[in-house]
């Protein structure tokens, strides 16, 4: 964190001044561990051992938060009979289809629930019924599982409050990680057991009714085959422990960019509308009712998607947007196949895929497998590269590795590239969503240089002249673009849209135009529009909210009043959880809000993320929906069931428990199950050049046999477009560089600021060598790992040069996000630089023969 | 500002005597310096305890004034690339890598069942602080196949078992020129152009440098420096057009941590006193000041440092004297000498009409 989120890190500093202890994980010693209580390294790729390591301390010890846990979290649930669990078959769940690589997930269910036929048109149906189920998973139904809500079925589960059901999800969870103890952490992770004990120890005093433990995380969890059970394990682990809805606490996401956030809440995603509305599939006669049945969960807050859906259609397509003809349902664009940024790369391989627009993205050295990015860049018809530096991705037809090595040659490319030159955000008007979902806007402070424009500004006029050019036109696939609101007021010279005008669609209008200040004001007829629901409020009575900049000192600890956090302007969410099922606070210390009952409403320091004058004994009727069919006793309010779920019947690809697989490309074994790797990992297309290893004792896995990791440098941003072409920055970290110990320089003979060839099946890559004791040895499974440590900002061009890491990933993905497994793979490191020209091919080529690859290994 | 100015007021000071003191406490160095009505002197505490090496102050440094870029070279001597002050880099993060007890840059740590500071003890007479880039191994070592059992540390400061590694220490810290309280730089500067402003710190002119170097070697902290490409000296000026209309120099205000406090000397004195007695109570030893004694042979430095090491490992004199301390006493001496020579001579002289006579 003090690494790629210096700022963010003041806050674990002042933290640690009032007494907070900080605990650093990772496979590195860095400057975060540099100012942390404890550094645990571990093998990279090893965090779900590890996490269920400390569930099972947990549970075992008995040190969870018991009240909690029975009131808020599912685990007095009742599974269903049917249910196997990885104990039960040999590291995989019940369900599980090894032809199509995905699970069934009818099985996972709660006893006492119907499954989803009962809701008839659910999308997972469409599924079975349209196509066998296989090819629909492909069509990204993971990432929309969890939007929406993810459904439960109709009923009330079977429960049992003493939590000691064999079939309660308590049980299931304590079965689950009975495996997971200190020795096994040992023999999968590397951390010796004292060190464990150390942390588990730290954990569970720090939390409980007076005291809480907060966890932070960035890519070092999520870029994994299994990278969202990663989140999902700490998830199990703060919700046992109590630790969540209550200040000090949580799980808290280290975006990798500026407004990363914001890019998930007014998705760059494929398959989100805004406020995380999932994108409709392609099925025949889905209207706008038949889709909302289908996608929202009945209960909890998602049962009001179709009063958000209605007025964002209202935000879209204003006036056209009417009851009789959907609200324009029809307009919105549907999928028919995933079209994440890897599954777009091989459609340009493929030749399905004709155009690309690159937005401050670095794809050609910045995406895993960098050398497949660039092949389908290379079959394109044209593409636009929006940047502030000449960036690899717009160079790579003239010169790219494959022009250097003879496997490209530039006058055989017939890929047009446009390349424009962009505005900085200090030269735009616009907000940044930070990762505790707070809203911070900035104002121009110049104007952009020659020809640079901003984002907006591109946007808006192309979307203008697409217009010009389509009046008049009477073809009902022009309608969608023609009916469109895109009459933003225009400022200055430059003719940029004015920003804040953006914002204000966004916050939404009530009838007469009036800005709305709370989602709970929209309504589901039309007479409300507004462009994200879960930033409505953010221009309440026509202020920019999120410019507000009032000083802590100024205020209470909450800071309400620097800018604006969504929902609602909560800054914690779920903080019902903050006081014990009777709506008093669980601790005074820990104090956030509560329900005070002669004025009977919630009050408190925080905005209650509850409806405001919902009783703690309040019970639903019957037949109620949305919000009003959750008890005032439930705290998590988006659930369908309004509790923390240790065990995910439903919403997840991969299974309901976090279990231990090995990454795609591993030295080692899996100690825990016969399952090596995650059995519905997302493996694309075979192609010579994503080769995966052969792993643990399979033959020729010894050629690959240190495990590397990927990373950032406090002086560098990500692929290097913001970073490298600027000499204050360059200077700092000059070159490519990899990290290794010193036992590891002697074993290969390498030398300190000398040069090191990285080899995996992917591709070859060199790096100046800094040997150094904060990457220190492992003893895993009873024999000596080292790591190999490469920060991954370079790439030929710019000012700081040099090869990108990404050369050397594969493309095997987590199967919920599609997210590349950059944070732990297994390569060759040798003295010297790499061969040029053809030379480098062939290195890699024998590399593969050595270990015995072909287009089978690893894909089982 | 002009340099006659001063001058007149220099001259027409009652105490403008106690202003030419070279040496010792001086509790009004601007004053000293002809500055009437001056506001407090103002300085930096820079407290290493809680950096965390990201450079910032370097690069907001070069930002706002516009410094030139020293270059792209990797040191291998930790994350520090830019090696050291000079004239293109103003501020400059020291990285050390050692194979100490981690937790030393935080208060109130830990290490129970480890006697981690008699495991440090039995570190080889290599120093325990090395320095940068000594976590590199000899070079023999590393070409060499390890003879040691698998996970033992190679090179040369490898006592520790191998889980000893955990037992490892990454010290960062900020440097910048100190603002001596008696600048040797400013003292023998021929032409003016380093002057002591009025919240007491020494600030270039660079319109009036002409490049003659005096200041160079007269700096006891190897701080101020000559740009190739144009000969004059550069350094620190603690943000002099900042602080002329209330802002704190751009470091500072770029330190995500705190670690570059800015503020009046006297109050910044005071909180590092507390610091190191806070450090200090939570069993952090080796935790002192650095630069803050009225006393020392500068008079006490304008920006001083919460260490916590030896200074030498971070690059810093351990015992700074300001170059010209001496410089009465040697003109005292050249002048004796002088006197006795032109008396020899006068001496052999006379001796030489005699015997010419005789």
């Amino acid at each position: 964190m003090a690494e790629c989120h210096p700022v963010g890190f003041q806050w674990v500093m002042e933290a640690k001044a009032r007494g907070a202890k900080v605990i650093h994980v990772d496979p590195r010693f860095t400057r975060t561990s540099a100012l942390a209580d404890v550094h645990v390294p571990l093998r990279a790729g090893s965090d779900i051992a590890f996490l269920g390591g400390i569930i099972n301390y947990v549970l075992r010890n008995e040190k969870y938060f018991r009240d909690y846990v029975v009131a808020y979290t599912n685990a007095p649930v009742i599974l269903r009979e049917d249910f196997r669990d990885t104990e039960d078959l040999d590291g995989v769940f019940s369900g599980l289809d090894t032809d199509n690589r995905r699970y069934d997930n009818a099985s996972w269910q709660y006893e006492g629930m119907e499954v989803q036929a009962a809701s008839g048109e659910r999308d997972l149906e469409y599924d079975k019924r349209t196509t066998g189920g296989g090819s629909e998973t492909e069509a990204a139904r993971g990432e929309a599982h969890g939007s929406g809500g993810a459904d439960i079925g109709e009923g009330e589960p079977e429960r049992d409050e003493t939590l000691s059901h064999p079939r309660c999800v308590f049980q299931v969870l304590r079965r689950h990680y009975a495996r997971y103890t200190p020795e096994t952490v040992e023999q999968i992770c590397g951390v010796p057991q004292d060190l464990f004990r150390q942390v588990c120890e730290l954990v569970t005093a720090n939390s409980g009714r007076e005291r809480t433990t907060a966890f932070a995380y960035a890519v070092g969890w999520t870029q994994h085959t299994v990278g969202v059970q990663y989140i999902r394990a700490a998830s199990v682990l703060q919700s046992l422990l109590g630790n969540m809805g209550r200040p000090g606490g949580g799980i808290l996401a280290l975006r990798g960019h500026a407004s990363i956030q914001g890019s998930t809440d007014i998705p760059t995603l494929f398959n989100l509308l805004p406020g995380y509305i999932p994108m409709p599939h392609a099925h025949q006669g889905e209207g706008l009712d038949e889709f909302v049945q289908g996608e929202a969960a009945r209960k909890g807050y998602w049962g009001n998607m179709r009063t958000y859906l209605v007025s964002l259609l209202k935000a879209y397509w204003g006036d056209a947007a009417t009851a009789d003809n959907d609200f324009c349902f029809d307009y919105l664009p549907r999928l028919t196949g995933s079209h994440s940024a890897y599954e777009t790369a091989m459609a340009q391989l493929e030749g399905v895929c004709k155009g690309y627009f690159v937005f401050g993205e670095n794809p050609a050295v910045g995406n895993a497998n960098a050398k497949l990015m660039r092949l389908g860049m290379a079959n394109l018809d044209w593409m636009v590269v929006r940047d502030f530096s000449l960036i690899e991705t717009a160079t790579w037809w003239k010169d790219g590795l494959e022009i250097e090595t003879g496997e490209m040659r530039t006058e055989d490319i017939g890929t047009e590239v446009f390349f424009l030159p962009a505005a900085a955000h200090t030269e735009k008007d616009g907000s940044f969503t930070n990762t505790q979902r707070l809203l911070q806007w900035h104002h121009k402070a110049v104007e952009p240089p020659g020809q640079a424009r901003s984002d907006l500004w591109f946007t808006y006029h192309l979307g203008r002249i697409i217009r010009e050019k389509l009046a008049g036109s009477t073809d009902p696939m022009d309608a969608p673009v023609l009916d469109v609101t895109w009459d933003y007021p225009l400022k200055g010279e430059l003719a940029e849209p004015d920003a804040e005008s953006v914002l204000a669609e966004i916050n939404g209008r009530a009838a007469d135009g009036s800005p709305l200040s709370s989602y709970e004001q929209l309504e589901a007829d039309g007479s409300t529009a507004c462009g994200c629901w879960i930033y409505c409020g953010v221009y309440a009575d026509g202020v920019n909210q999120s410019a507000r900049r009032k000083p802590g000192q100024e205020q209470n600890w909450v800071a309400s009043e620097w800018a604006w956090a969504w929902p609602a302007n909560r800054r914690i969410l779920y903080n019902r959880a903050s006081a014990d099922p009777d709506g008093k606070p669980w601790s005074e210390r820990k104090a956030l809000v509560w329900w005070d009952a002669d004025e009977g409403k919630w009050v408190g320091h925080d905005v209650p993320d509850f409806k405001p004058t919902k009783s703690p004994d309040y019970e639903p009727p019957p037949d109620a929906e949305a919000a009003d069919a959750l008890s005032g006793k439930d705290p998590f309010i988006m659930q369908a069931d309004g509790k923390a779920w240790l065990y995910v019947p439903s919403g997840l690809t991969d299974g309901p428990l976090p279990t231990h697989y090995e990454p795609q490309d591993s030295p080692f074994d899996n100690l825990l199950y016969p399952q090596q790797r995650n059995p519905v990992r997302q493996l694309l297309a075979k192609h010579p050049d994503n080769r995966y290893q052969p792993s643990g004792t399979e033959p020729g896995s010894d050629v690959f046999p240190y495990v590397a990791t990927t990373y950032r440098l406090t002086e560098h941003h990500t692929a290097g477009g913001m970073s490298r072409w600027l000499p204050y920055l360059a200077e700092l970290q000059p070159e490519f560089f990899c990290e290794i110990s010193p036992e590891l320089a002697a074993e290969r003979g390498l030398e300190h600021t000398g040069w090191a060839t990285i080899v995996s099946a992917r591709g070859v890559v060199e790096a100046r060598v800094l040997v150094t004791d904060r990457m220190a040895p492992l003893t895993v499974q009873g024999r000596t790992l080292h790591q190999v440590g490469l920060p991954y900002h370079w790439g030929p061009n710019g000012y700081s040069t040099g090869d990108a890491a990404n050369e050397l990933l594969h493309l095997s993905l987590d199967p919920n996000t599609h997210i590349q497994e950059a944070k732990a793979f297994a390569v060759d490191i040798r003295p010297g630089r790499r061969p040029r020209g053809p030379a480098s091919v062939q290195l890699v080529r024998d590399y593969r023969a050595r270990a015995g690859i072909d287009e089978n290994t690893g894909t089982e | 500002m002009t340099d006659s100015g001063l001058g007149e007021e220099l001259r027409t000071r009652p105490d403008a005597g106690h202003g030419n003191q070279l040496y010792g406490p001086q509790h009004d160095v601007a004053g000293a310096a002809g500055h009437l009505d001056a506001p407090p002197r103002m300085g930096f505490f820079t407290d290493t305890s809680v950096c965390i090496g990201c450079k910032a102050c370097e690069v907001a440094c070069k930002e706002w004034n516009a410094v030139p870029e020293g270059g792209l070279l990797l040191t291998g001597m930790s994350y520090d690339n830019t090696q050291g002050l000079s004239a293109d880099t103003w501020r400059h993060v020291a990285f050390i890598e050692q194979r100490k007890p981690m937790g030393g840059q935080e208060p109130g740590v830990s290490h129970e069942g480890v006697d981690v500071f008699d495991a440090a003890s039995r570190l080889g007479t290599d120093p325990a602080s090395p320095g940068p880039g000594a976590t590199a191994p000899a070079p023999d070592t590393a070409t060499a196949p390890d003879p040691a059992p698998a996970g033992a540390p190679a090179g040369q400061i490898s006592p520790l078992a191998p889980d000893g590694r955990t037992e490892l220490r990454w010290l960062m810290a900020s440097d910048v020129c100190k603002h001596c309280t008696h600048a040797a730089c400013l003292d023998v500067c021929p032409t003016g152009a380093l002057f002591r402003t009025e919240f007491g710190t020494v600030v270039v002119q660079e319109d009036i440098c002409n490049g003659c170097g005096y200041c160079v070697p007269a700096c006891p902290y190897g701080v101020i420096d000559q740009r190739k490409d144009d000969g004059r000296v550069w350094k620190c000026t603690l943000c002099y057009d900042r602080l002329g209309v209330g802002q704190e120099p751009a470091c500072a205000k770029a330190c995500p941590t705190d670690s570059i406090q800015f503020g009046p000397l006297d109050e910044l004195r005071e909180r590092a006193e507390d610091r190191v007695a806070r450090l200090q109570a939570a069993g952090v030893a080796d935790a002192r000041l650095y630069g803050e004694d009225p006393t020392d042979g500068v008079g006490g430095d304008g920006a001083f440092f919460l260490l916590l090491d030896e200074p030498e490992v971070y690059g810093l004199p351990p015992d700074p004297v300001v170059t010209t301390r001496d410089l009465p006493d040697m003109w005292r001496h050249a002048a004796l000498a002088a006197a006795s020579l032109a008396a020899l001579a006068v001496t052999s002289f006379v001796r030489s009409t005699g015997r010419g006579r005789r």
